[in-house]
């Protein structure tokens, strides 16, 4: 997997997009306003199905009228997120919140499929008075924790300060980001 | 006020408590913008549905009036996070806020925008019809986009 993100980086394209004086702030403000898209929409989404919001509609017409938003956040954040991953390959694999991010976002995948599956099985027949079961209300607040989470540790990855290139670091935080560091240059540092 | 006095004040913010405590964290400023992200999230889902709904593109069928009631709480919500979080973030950096086009873009375009949601579209959500609400729905999105982008580029800057 490094041998991969290494020679990812030293392709053209991402040369070029870490370069670029416009281009990666475009691409980081797009990021930024999908987010906005997606996480706001979820947001009424999965409080319909807690029901905390319009209440009046039915769980599957306010996912008739309001996914289709959520998914194109999804699809505009994923592309710009890939993106941003391949102007700054090694630099994302090795840093421990882009880490904890990809982590996050594959517990909150799973999460939505389970929740998905059930909900298309069974919200075509709930109108807007029936009752959801105490399940589905748990994974829509999960998915939205799952996805605040999301968000902190994605802003975080810009701020690592568990970076390879600052050391001293413990030994586990090296081992989780998988940084080569020589620790003989450490000795007679209080932990090494 | 010259911009002398006007910089000063912005020295005056950025030598508070607050400001120094942030800049002395590694971990607070992040933190904290991390939360300012979730309010930008929460106030966004909300202009979303209000300003989609107003320009027929969601919600077709559904009263207006009932959108603006479900969604102006979490536009209240989204705002105070903002504010909460943004405060101590601009006291953390002011002097280089003062400097940043981008910032003074944002809070130029937040208050139109602010203004606008309250004096312009939300009056007219309960009081009128007619299809220059679409106007006023890409207007109002319009705004917010420009705070949202304009808020990102300050970390650019």
């Amino acid at each position: 997997m490094f041998d991969f993100v290494v020679w990812l980086s030293e392709t053209k394209w991402s040369i070029a997009l870490h370069e670029s004086l416009y281009l990666y702030p475009w691409i980081e403000s797009t990021h930024v306003l999908s987010i906005c898209l997606f996480f706001g929409t979820l947001l009424f989404v999965d409080l319909r199905l807690t029901g905390k919001v319009f209440n009046n509609l039915s769980v599957a017409d306010m996912n008739r009228k309001v996914l289709p938003l959520t998914l194109f956040g999804f699809l505009v954040m994923s592309v710009t997120g890939l993106l941003l991953f391949y102007a700054i390959p090694v630099r994302n694999y090795q840093n421990i919140f882009f880490r904890i991010k990809i982590l996050l976002i594959v517990i909150a995948g799973i999460n939505a499929f389970f929740f998905h599956r059930r909900m298309s099985n069974e919200a075509k027949v709930w109108d807007k008075d029936s009752s959801i079961p105490n399940s589905m209300k748990n994974s829509a607040i999960t998915s939205l924790v799952l996805w605040s989470s999301v968000i902190i540790s994605g802003r975080m990855i810009a701020y690592n300060w568990f970076d390879c290139d600052r050391q001293p670091q413990p030994k586990w935080i090296n081992t989780l980001t998988s940084c080569e560091v020589d620790y003989s240059l450490f000795e007679g540092i209080d932990g090494f | 006020m010259d911009s002398k006095e006007l910089i000063e004040i912005f020295y005056f913010l950025e030598d508070t408590y607050i400001g120094e405590y942030i800049r002395s964290s590694i971990w607070l400023f992040p933190v904290i913008e991390s939360f300012h992200l979730i309010g930008l999230g929460v106030l966004g889902g909300s202009v979303v549905i209000m300003d989609f709904k107003l320009m027929n593109l969601i919600f077709r069928g559904t009263d207006k009036i009932y959108i603006l009631e479900q969604t102006r709480r979490f536009f209240v919500l989204g705002l105070s996070l903002l504010f909460i979080t943004g405060v101590p973030l601009f006291l953390s950096e002011a002097v280089k806020c003062y400097y940043s086009r981008a910032f003074w873009i944002k809070m130029i375009s937040l208050v139109i925008g602010v203004l606008f949601v309250y004096f312009v579209r939300n009056p007219l959500i309960v009081k009128k019809d007619g299809t220059y609400m679409i106007l006023i729905g890409f207007l109002s999105f319009s705004i917010w986009t420009v705070v949202a982008a304009s808020g990102r580029w300050i970390g650019f800057s």
